[in-house]
C-alpha cells in the first residue's frame, strides 16, 4: 500500500514536470505544424538563466523566497521570449511552407547551435541554485516525506495548463489560433495575420520551455546536455498524448509519469525502457496518439 | 555480366584507396575505416530518405551490429570477423522484420519519432545492464579473418580497412543496382505520391518494408565494422544524437548517388577529428550551421556540386 502511495505521489510530481516541459512543444506543433527539436535547448536556456540569476541574487545576500520565484519567472520569460523571437524571425520565417520533416531537421540544427552557444556563454561547469528548493523544506504525508518545492511544481503545472486552456478557448487570440489550426488558408483569406500569429505562438511556446527549465533549475545541477535529454522525454509525452493537443499532453504526461514511477519503485532497471515502450505501445493502437487527429491521405 | 561506368569507378576507387592506405599513416587509415563504417549506416538513412522517410533512430541498427560483434566474441567465442558481422546482420534482420511491420505504417515525423523511440528503448536497456558495463560499454575481442590474425596495432588497423573496403564495395555495387531496380524506383515513387503508386498495383507497404529491412541490415554492418575497428562498444551508439549525426551526413552528401554518403562521411569524420581538438565547444555549432547552409543553398547535398558542373560543361 505504501508503494502504491509513493508511486502515485512520485508519478504525479513527475507527470506535472513532464507537462511543463511538453506544453510549449505541443502548442507550437498544434498551431504551426513544426515539431520543435530546439525546445530542449530553450528548456536548458531557461535553466541556465534562472540558475545564474539566482546565484547572483543569493551571492548578493538576498534570501527572500518570493524574490527568488520572481527572479526565476522573470529570467525564464525574458530569455524564452527573446530566443523564441530570434529563432522565429531569424530562421523559421525563411522556411515556412516546407515539409514537416524538413522543419524537424532545421530545428535539430538550431538545437545543435544553441547547445554550443550555451557552452560558450556558461562554460561546462555545473551551476547550482538549490536555495529555493532547500528553503521550502519538506512535509510529511503519512509516512512519506515530500519536498514542498515538488508540490509547488505540480501547482505551477496546473496553473499553466489551465492558463493555456483559457488562452486557447476563451480569448480572441485563442479563437484566431484555433481557426488557423483548422484551416490556415481560409483563416488567412478571412484576414487573419497568420505570420504574426506564428510569431506569437512560437514566442509563447519557447517561453513555456524556458519556464519549465527555470522551475527545474533549483532541483537539478544545470550542466550541458540537459536539453538533449529532456527533448526526447517531451517527444514521448506529446506523441503519446497526440501532437498538438493540450489535453493530450496532460494525459500523456500522467501516463508516462505514472509508468515511470511504477517502474522506479518496482523494477528500477527498466526506467528508461518503460517511457518509450509506453509511447510505442500507444502508437501501435492509436497511430496519431491518444488525442491526435488523423490526417487525410493526399492524392 | 557487363559492368557499367559507375561500377567500374567504384571498384577503381576502392582499389586505389587500398593501395594508398599501405603508405598512409596509421591514424589516417583508422579514420578512413571509421568513415567507411559510418557511411554504411548513412547508406541506410539515404535509402529511407529516397522513400521519403527520415529516421532519427538508425542508431538502433548501428548499435545492434556493434553489440552483436561485442557479445558474439564475448559469450559465443566467435572471433572470425565475417561471422561476427554476419551474426549482427542476422539479429538485425530478425528484429527489423518485426519492427518494420509497425514503423512502415507511419510517415513524416511519426516515422522519425517512432524509430527514435525504438533506438532509445535499446539505449535504456543497455544503460541499465551492469553486466555489459552500463554506460561504459566493453571491449571487443581480438578478431581474426578466415584464420588470419591481424592482432592489434598497425596490422590490425590495415586489415580492418581492407575488410571495410571489400564489404563497402560489395554493398555499394549492390545498392547502385538496387536504386535502379523496380523496387528502388518504387521507393522514389512513394516519396512523390504514394497513393498513385498503389493505383499502379504496387504494394507500398511491401516496398517500404523490404527497403526498411535492407537499410537496417546495412546499418548493422556499419555498426559491426565500427566495433571491429574501434575495439569497443557502448550504449551511446543507440543514443538519438548519434542517429541525428547520420541524418546530418545523409543530408550533407545528398541522395543522388551511392558514392555521396562515403564522401560526406569522410568529410564529417576528418573535420570532427580536428574540430574536437581545436574547438571542442563549438563542434556542434559548426554542424548546425553547416546543416542550415546545406538545407538553404544545397538542398540536394554536396553531390549536386559534381552533377551540376558536369551538366554545364556538356
Amino acid at each position: 500500500m505504501l508503494t502504491v502511495w509513493a508511486i502515485l505521489i512520485d508519478g504525479f510530481i513527475y507527470a506535472s514536470w513532464l507537462f511543463l516541459v511538453a506544453a510549449g512543444l505541443t502548442v507550437i506543433y498544434g498551431v504551426m505544424r513544426i515539431l520543435n527539436m530546439a525546445h530542449g535547448s530553450l528548456y536548458a536556456l531557461g535553466a541556465y538563466a534562472a540558475a545564474s540569476a539566482l546565484g547572483w541574487y543569493y551571492a548578493g545576500g538576498g534570501e527572500q523566497l518570493w524574490m527568488a520565484f520572481a527572479i526565476i519567472a522573470v529570467s525564464a520569460v525574458l530569455i524564452g521570449a527573446v530566443t523564441g523571437l530570434a529563432i522565429e524571425r531569424g530562421l523559421l520565417r525563411l522556411m515556412y511552407g516546407r515539409d514537416e520533416i524538413l522543419m524537424l531537421i532545421i530545428t535539430f540544427a538550431v538545437l545543435l547551435i544553441l547547445e554550443d552557444v550555451m557552452k560558450l556563454v556558461w562554460g561546462t561547469t555545473p551551476y547550482f541554485a538549490y536555495q529555493p528548493y532547500a528553503a521550502m523544506g519538506r512535509i510529511n504525508i503519512d509516512v512519506l516525506t515530500v519536498s514542498q518545492y515538488d508540490l509547488m511544481v505540480v501547482g505551477v503545472s496546473i496553473v499553466i495548463g489551465v492558463g493555456l486552456w483559457f488562452w486557447l478557448e476563451r480569448t480572441r487570440i485563442g479563437k484566431i489560433l484555433r481557426s488557423i489550426i483548422h484551416d490556415r488558408e481560409v483563416s488567412e483569406a478571412m484576414g487573419v495575420n497568420v505570420r504574426r500569429m506564428f510569431t506569437i505562438t512560437f514566442m509563447i511556446g519557447a517561453t513555456l520551455g524556458a519556464i519549465a527549465g527555470g522551475v527545474t533549475a533549483p532541483i537539478i545541477s544545470v550542466v550541458p546536455g540537459i536539453g538533449i535529454e529532456v527533448i526526447v522525454l517531451a517527444f514521448a509525452v506529446v506523441v503519446t498524448g497526440g501532437l498538438g493537443s493540450i489535453l493530450g499532453a496532460a494525459i500523456g504526461a500522467i501516463i508516462v509519469g505514472l509508468a515511470r514511477a511504477t517502474s522506479i519503485h518496482t523494477m528500477p532497471e527498466l526506467e528508461l525502457f518503460i517511457i518509450y515502450a509506453v509511447m510505442a505501445a500507444v502508437l501501435v493502437f492509436r497511430p496519431h496518439g491518444l488525442f491526435g487527429q488523423a490526417i487525410a491521405r493526399k492524392i | 555480366m557487363k559492368l557499367e561506368r559507375t561500377e567500374l569507378s567504384l571498384i577503381g576507387v576502392a582499389v586505389a584507396v587500398a593501395i594508398l592506405a599501405q603508405f598512409s599513416p596509421n591514424w589516417l587509415v583508422f579514420t578512413l575505416t571509421l568513415a567507411i563504417s559510418t557511411a554504411l549506416v548513412v547508406m541506410g538513412v539515404v535509402m529511407l530518405m529516397r522513400a521519403g522517410l527520415v529516421s532519427f533512430g538508425q542508431g538502433l541498427f548501428y548499435c545492434l551490429g556493434g553489440y552483436a560483434v561485442g557479445l558474439g566474441g564475448r559469450f559465443l567465442g566467435i572471433t572470425d570477423a565475417l561471422m561476427l558481422v554476419g551474426l549482427g546482420v542476422g539479429v538485425t534482420v530478425a528484429i527489423s522484420m518485426v519492427l518494420g511491420l509497425l514503423v512502415t505504417r507511419y510517415r513524416e515525423i511519426f516515422f522519425a519519432m517512432l524509430s527514435l523511440a525504438f533506438s532509445m528503448i535499446l539505449y535504456g536497456v543497455l544503460v541499465k545492464s551492469h553486466d555489459l558495463g552500463s554506460t561504459d560499454g566493453f571491449g571487443v575481442v581480438d578478431w581474426s579473418i578466415l584464420g588470419y590474425q591481424p592482432g592489434t596495432g598497425e596490422s590490425g588497423t590495415r586489415a580492418a580497412l581492407l575488410l571495410a573496403l571489400v564489404i563497402a564495395l560489395a554493398i555499394a555495387l549492390f545498392l547502385n543496382r538496387y536504386f535502379k531496380s523496380s523496387l528502388g524506383l518504387a521507393c522514389e515513387a512513394i516519396r512523390e505520391n504514394e497513393v498513385r503508386v498503389e493505383y499502379m498495383g504496387i504494394s507500398r507497404q511491401q516496398v517500404l518494408y523490404i527497403n526498411y529491412v535492407i537499410a537496417a541490415a546495412i546499418g548493422s554492418v556499419g555498426g559491426s565494422m565500427t566495433a571491429l575497428t574501434a575495439g569497443h562498444v557502448d550504449p551511446t551508439m543507440a543514443y538519438w544524437t548519434i542517429s541525428g549525426e547520420f541524418v546530418f551526413i545523409a543530408i550533407l552528401g545528398g541522395t543522388g548517388h551511392v558514392a555521396a554518403p562515403f564522401i560526406a562521411a569522410l568529410i564529417f569524420t576528418l573535420v570532427r577529428t580536428y574540430a574536437v581538438e581545436l574547438a571542442p565547444n563549438a563542434w556542434q555549432m559548426i554542424l548546425g550551421i553547416v546543416l542550415l547552409l546545406i538545407i538553404l543553398f544545397l538542398p540536394k547535398g554536396i553531390w549536386s556540386l559534381f552533377t551540376r558542373k558536369r551538366r554545364t560543361a556538356s
